[in-house]
């Protein structure tokens, strides 16, 4: 029940979004809020937090505590937000230029402290709100308003980067796949750790015009037919594996979470 | 109950944060705001408060304005280079309304410049430091004790007003061992609340004397907080009258109030015929200055701005209007000079004595140009 499910978790004085038609953010942010249904967070005890970028313009449609924060620091302020007040469930929501441009130093100090954050990044290969600008996840060779003559940046992977870093639940699902993102953010927003979530999005408008890829039946139909499984990724080699986006959860594993570690401190002090 | 304890500045800058309930503290490691940092890392696990060393200054401060929404009283301490990192989410704070103290020792810039030496050369910068207009609180304390006090103030007014505060401390008053006389009875403020119960809340509203009543979050009344230009209920807006309402609001906050937030000090002014302006760490300059041009039979006084911003200018305004020598020191090029100047030009001869190479101005300098005046 679609309609119900926005009624319940979405602002929806506040929409009509802002989002171009097609774009896949709306999709995702309603995939998301599905999955904090599944996964039962109780509303007054779930913060949500955004940077900067059309996908970090979300947060103001969903009917929770929220915090749009400045570009590429919203990792930064929730882990403020989750050493104050552990028992808070805090969600970031961002882009691809958010998280891993001008937030990649808090990215990888965040999954290095496997502090208790679930991230979502809305992840389109481009700068959305600016018009087209190169991002580090747009593909080398690919066109944006600033590589005018293809992109000679070499791109990250953001979820690998994450798992480098000590993310303890790493995952990537697609816009055309929305079932598999709703079951894959349900394990991360339960996840005790810190978990990131890389959304391959699709930006109609920007990315997909300046490198031609279509309409967005067309940009969501590349991403049905170039999913790769990660079961299926391993027994690939990697020339097979060029251009394919790669699925499914990467790493789940249990580590010491954040806060709790700091409430041992506490106690060793005396504070408790 | 009182009790006389000898520390640092910075250490008293600590304590003092802790009696006014700060609970929350991240940072990353700059001389001279160092100890503040250390200090905090080992007295809040004590009171089962939170402390945290970020990646950078600007984490720093995101980590204390996401403290702060949750309802924790919190604070940053850096300097210099560290407090340029902070300017932008400082400006969130402010656009957002969320309280929180942001501590700069001073040290000699710019750049990374004499990283152990005193000076006041962020004066401009803890004023303007952010980008738009906005509003700001900053406080300069010019003794350990004053630390100590002027930091529960700093709170009291962030919270009272949901603004960010900056602590403007210099390397002379951090790194400076005094007595401080511990009064434990002391106001403490914390931030209004709704009597609402959970549900819809018109965060934004502004009360009577202009401050909003932001819910804390996880309190149950579902708003959003953004630095993008917003309506009542939080949310962005691009409507030219909302935007001149919400920015006229944030500004007249602390204009409408200043009776409440401004603090000055006088020393020796009912007579004086010479008038020392200084701040923070010059004051103490000052005030040797004074004693010493009295001793000579010169009628000296100083008038010291506690509230560095909003200044307390009606009251310069008037002691210009009858002393109509100023002789303004700063370890700067001359920044608050020119607020002087703005107020007092009319009225009196202004002097003013600089330095910009990390080392102190001496009492005697000050004289020899007062006695010139
Ligand atoms: C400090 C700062 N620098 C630059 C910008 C301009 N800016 C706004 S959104 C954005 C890029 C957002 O890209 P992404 O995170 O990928 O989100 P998308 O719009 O693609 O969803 C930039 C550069 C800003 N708001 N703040
Ligand atoms: S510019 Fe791209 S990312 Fe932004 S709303 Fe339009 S389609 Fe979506
Ligand atoms: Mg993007």
């Amino acid at each position: 029940m679609p309609a119900k499910l926005i009624e319940r978790e979405m602002r929806t004085e506040n929409l009509p979004h802002i989002w171009c038609p097609g774009c896949s953010h709306g999709s995702t942010m309603r995939a998301l809020c599905q999955a904090i249904e599944n996964a039962g967070l109780e509303r007054k005890n779930t913060i949500i937090v955004s940077g900067i970028g059309c996908s970090s313009r979300a947060v103001g449609y969903l009917n929770f505590d929220t915090i749009h924060t400045t570009h590429g620091r919203a990792l930064a302020f929730a882990t403020g937000i989750k050493l104050a007040k552990p028992q808070l469930n805090v969600i970031v929501l961002t882009g691809d230029g958010d998280i891993s441009a001008i937030g990649g130093n808090h990215l990888i100090h965040a999954c290095r402290r496997n502090i208790g954050i679930t991230c979502i990044v809305l992840n389109n290969n481009i700068y959305g709100m600016t018009g087209g600008q190169y991002s580090p996840t747009t593909p080398s060779g690919d066109y944006a308003t600033t590589a005018p003559y293809g992109n000679i940046d070499r791109d990250f992977d953001i979820p690998l980067l994450a798992k480098s870093a000590g993310a303890t639940f790493t995952a990537r699902v697609t816009a055309y796949g929305i079932n598999e993102a709703i079951k894959v953010m349900e394990r991360a927003i339960r996840h005790k750790g810190f978990s990131v979530v890389d959304v391959a999005s699709i930006c109609p408008s920007y990315y997909g015009r300046k490198n031609k890829k279509g309409d967005v039946v067309k940009m969501l139909q590349w991403q049905r037919d170039n999913s790769v499984p990660v079961k299926a990724a391993e027994k690939m080699s990697k020339e097979e594996l060029q251009g394919k986006i790669i699925t499914g959860i990467f790493n789940d594993e249990q580590y010491p979470e954040y806060t709790d570690e700091y409430e041992k401190i506490i106690e060793r002090a005396g504070g408790r | 109950m009182s009790k006389r304890i000898l520390m640092q500045g910075n250490e008293a800058c600590v304590r003092g944060a802790l009696k006014a309930g700060m609970r929350f503290f991240a940072g990353y490691p700059i001389t001279p705001s160092t100890e503040i940092a250390e200090g905090c890392a080992v007295e809040l696990p004590k009171v089962g408060g939170k402390f945290v060393q970020m990646e950078d200054e600007i984490a720093s401060m995101a980590a204390v304005i996401g403290a702060s929404v949750t309802g924790v009283k919190a604070m940053t301490a850096t300097s210099g280079p560290g407090f340029s990192l902070k300017q932008e989410n400082i400006g969130y704070a402010s656009m957002a309304e969320i309280p929180c103290v942001i501590v700069d020792v001073q040290r000699s810039g710019p750049s990374t410049g004499l990283p152990t030496s005193s000076s006041q050369g962020d004066v401009m910068q803890s004023r303007w430091g952010t980008h738009g207009d906005h509003p700001i609180i900053v406080l300069s304390p010019s003794s350990v004790s004053e630390t100590y006090y002027l930091a529960i103030r700093a709170f009291n007014l962030a919270e009272k007003y949901m603004t960010p505060v900056i602590f403007l401390m210099d390397e002379m008053i951090g790194h400076l061992r005094e007595t401080v006389e511990i009064d434990d009875n002391v106001e403490i403020i914390c931030r209004k609340q709704p009597d609402a119960p959970e549900g819809k809340f018109e965060a934004y509203k502004g009360e009577e004397n202009l401050v909003p009543v932001l819910p804390v979050f996880g309190s149950g009344h579902y708003y959003n907080i953004t630095g993008l230009t917003h309506n009542t209920w939080g949310f962005p807006t691009n409507n030219r009258a909302v935007a001149n309402e919400l920015n006229s609001r944030l500004l007249n906050k602390i204009e409408n109030n200043r009776r409440d937030i401004e603090a000055w000090d006088e020393y020796l002014t009912d007579d004086a015929e010479i008038l020392i302006i200084a701040y923070g760490g010059s004051a103490r300059v000052g005030e040797d200055a004074v004693d010493m041009l009295r001793r000579k039979g010169i009628k000296a006084g100083m008038y010291r701005p506690i509230t560095i911003w909003p200044m307390a200018e009606d009251r310069l305004r008037e002691l210009s209007q009858r002393i109509k020598k100023i002789l303004v020191i700063e370890h700067n090029n001359g920044q608050y000079l020119h607020e002087v100047e703005r107020v007092a030009a009319d009225d009196a001869e202004i002097e003013f004595i600089g330095r910009i190479n990390g080392a102190f101005i001496l009492p005697e300098e000050v004289t020899e140009k007062a006695e010139a005046m």
